[in-house]
């Protein structure tokens, strides 16, 4: 697909918790450059997927392999944010940054993360509490501490779930913008037509891979079927894949579904 | 007139070392207690502090060392713990349950057998200032400076971990070595502070600092001076009042936090409605 470095490949992969098995037979490969989308319904193991990729949980069978040195800075769902924590905008970002025990945040570094926070576009919000930002500047905050982490690849867990259209679009521009800047991006979202369609690469997933490659070729009636469970159509529009799916008389679009 | 009162008992080695004791420990369980809040785990100390009250008992019929006694039966109880939560279906609060009121029982009963040593077992049950010695003051200095040591050395991890313990894993912290130490230094605070406080009150002490300074700041670095400051001046407020009120110490530290989380919690409550009334006139007047 690439001639670009692999930064991660699952090889045959299967995880899951207390005897049953949420990922199986995962074979995925992310070059440096990629901008991929992992779609699949709710519960279908894009999460776990992920905290293989990070570590958190270890493959039952199969190989990760991770370019070495690798460097992933994580964006968590923010519904799994303790929001009434006692940290600011400025504390998040910080508390990725390594410095000498017994002492203060070195200059060179409190103006390193102040820069990421105001590039991201949080200027003027540094000493906010974090309950006290939009829905969108919540997830730039830990968008900011990712990138405070100089990562080679960035990984978002579902970054458009509980977030309005206005502010998803806002995601997406960055998210772009970063990619032109030479970001590898991994991201997981069971929102086809507002955040999916617009990647250039989707992975997808229901408990392994079910389809992978640019969304005019994976988005197929066929492939959302089985990664979905359910029938659905796709249309084009402006050169735009749109998913559709039937439900009753009619199609309708295909939404944020879970299945 | 102040001054009369607060230099009379002064006059009394015993209340000198009783203040110390009550104001450290009172800080200790302050700075202790900020995690204990923030990570939601105040059953675990309530649990610690009954489990040690076995520990005090058998250390009392064992003629060996209090220090000894409940912190080898701390230890045992918390690995206890982790064997019942871990190996069988029950959960985690489920096993505290379990093995602390056991362990409290197991106290209860030898004290009900040796009538000899209840007054010292009072003692760690209700807290006395009559029982600090000077090697409660040296208990005292020691678990402070360790764990004063051991939260500014891994302030930003210790934060971090409690935070997001995932992606704090993700980034190099190893979470479940510090959330062992973290569990090393309550029981040491819980053990050191049980003879002043009390057992049954300690579990309070590890709260209310942290929780007033949470009402009265958003910000954990702000925290971890506040409830240390907050807990110094209960305890030394609180012995003061026992001395005065003619009741067990622990119960008057108690007392005196719970008045003032009681008036921060309708003081901040009060402001929260007045900046939402605020906002609710704005709205209306635009």
């Amino acid at each position: 697909m690439t001639s670009s470095p692999a930064l991660f490949a699952f090889e045959h992969v299967g995880c899951g918790y207390d005897g049953d098995t949420v990922i199986d037979d995962v074979d995925l490969v992310v070059h440096e450059g990629d901008f991929v989308g992992i779609v699949g319904p709710s519960g279908s193991g894009k999460t776990t997927a992920l905290k293989a990729l990070l570590g958190i949980v270890d493959p039952r069978y199969g190989t990760i392999r991770r370019h070495s040195g690798l460097r992933i800075g994580y964006v968590p769902q923010v519904e799994t944010i303790d929001w009434s924590f006692p940290v600011t905008v400025f504390d998040v970002v910080a508390l990725t940054v390594r410095h000498g025990r017994f002492r203060r945040l070195p200059r060179a570094e409190t103006d390193r993360i102040r820069g990421i926070i105001d590039a991201i576009g949080l200027d003027g919000l540094h000493d906010r509490h974090i309950s006290e930002l939009s829905g969108g500047q919540q997830q730039r905050v830990f968008l900011a501490r990712a990138l405070a982490q100089e990562p080679d690849l960035l990984v978002l867990d579902e970054p458009a779930s509980g977030v309005d259209v206005a502010t998803r679009h806002e995601l997406l521009h960055l998210l772009a913008d970063l990619h032109r800047g030479g970001m590898t991006i991994v991201l997981t979202t069971h929102d086809i037509n507002g955040l999916a369609a617009h990647l250039p690469r989707l992975v997808c997933f229901n408990r392994t891979v079910v389809a992978d490659g640019p969304p005019e070729e994976v988005l197929h009636p066929y492939v959302l079927e089985r990664t979905y469970g359910a029938p659905m159509d796709v249309l084009h529009h402006g050169g735009m894949p749109v998913v559709l799916e039937h439900r009753g008389h009619g199609p309708h679009v295909a939404r944020g579904r879970s299945a | 007139m102040t001054g009369v009162v607060l230099l009379e008992p002064l006059e009394f080695e015993f209340f000198q070392r009783g203040l110390f004791v009550a104001t450290a420990a009172s800080a200790l369980c302050g700075l202790i207690g900020v995690f204990v809040v923030l990570r939601s785990m105040s059953y675990i100390g309530h649990g610690l502090s009954h489990a040690v009250f076995g520990g005090a008992a058998a250390s009392t019929v064992l003629g060996v060392s209090y220090f000894v006694g409940a912190g080898v039966w701390a230890v045992l109880a918390a690995l206890l713990i982790g064997r019942v939560s871990t190996r069988s279906p029950v959960g985690a609060d489920a096993a505290i349950g379990v093995v602390t009121t056991a362990s409290f029982a197991v106290g209860l009963a030898i004290q009900s057998r040796n009538g000899s040593v209840s007054s010292t077992l009072d003692t760690v049950l209700f807290g006395n200032v009559l029982a600090v010695f000077r090697r409660d003051v040296i208990a005292v200095l020691v678990v402070g400076v360790l764990v004063t040591l051991f939260v500014v050395a891994f302030r930003r991890e210790l934060t971090f971990a409690t935070f997001d313990p995932d992606v704090a894993r993700t980034s190099g912290i190893p979470v479940a070595r510090l959330d062992a130490l973290l569990m090393v230094a309550l029981s040491a605070t819980v053990i050191v502070s049980a003879r002043v406080i009390g057992a049954l009150l300690i579990a309070a002490m590890l709260v209310l600092p942290a929780g007033t300074a949470r009402l009265l700041t958003n910000s954990i670095g702000r925290m971890l001076w506040l409830a240390p400051l907050l807990g110094a001046l209960f305890g030394f407020g609180g012995m003061y009042a026992s001395w005065y009120a003619e009741v067990p110490s622990g119960a008057m530290i108690t007392l005196v936090g719970t008045a003032v989380f009681g008036t921060a919690y309708l003081g901040v409550d009060a402001s929260r409605r007045r900046s939402v009334r605020r906002l609710d006139d704005h709205a209306a007047l635009v």
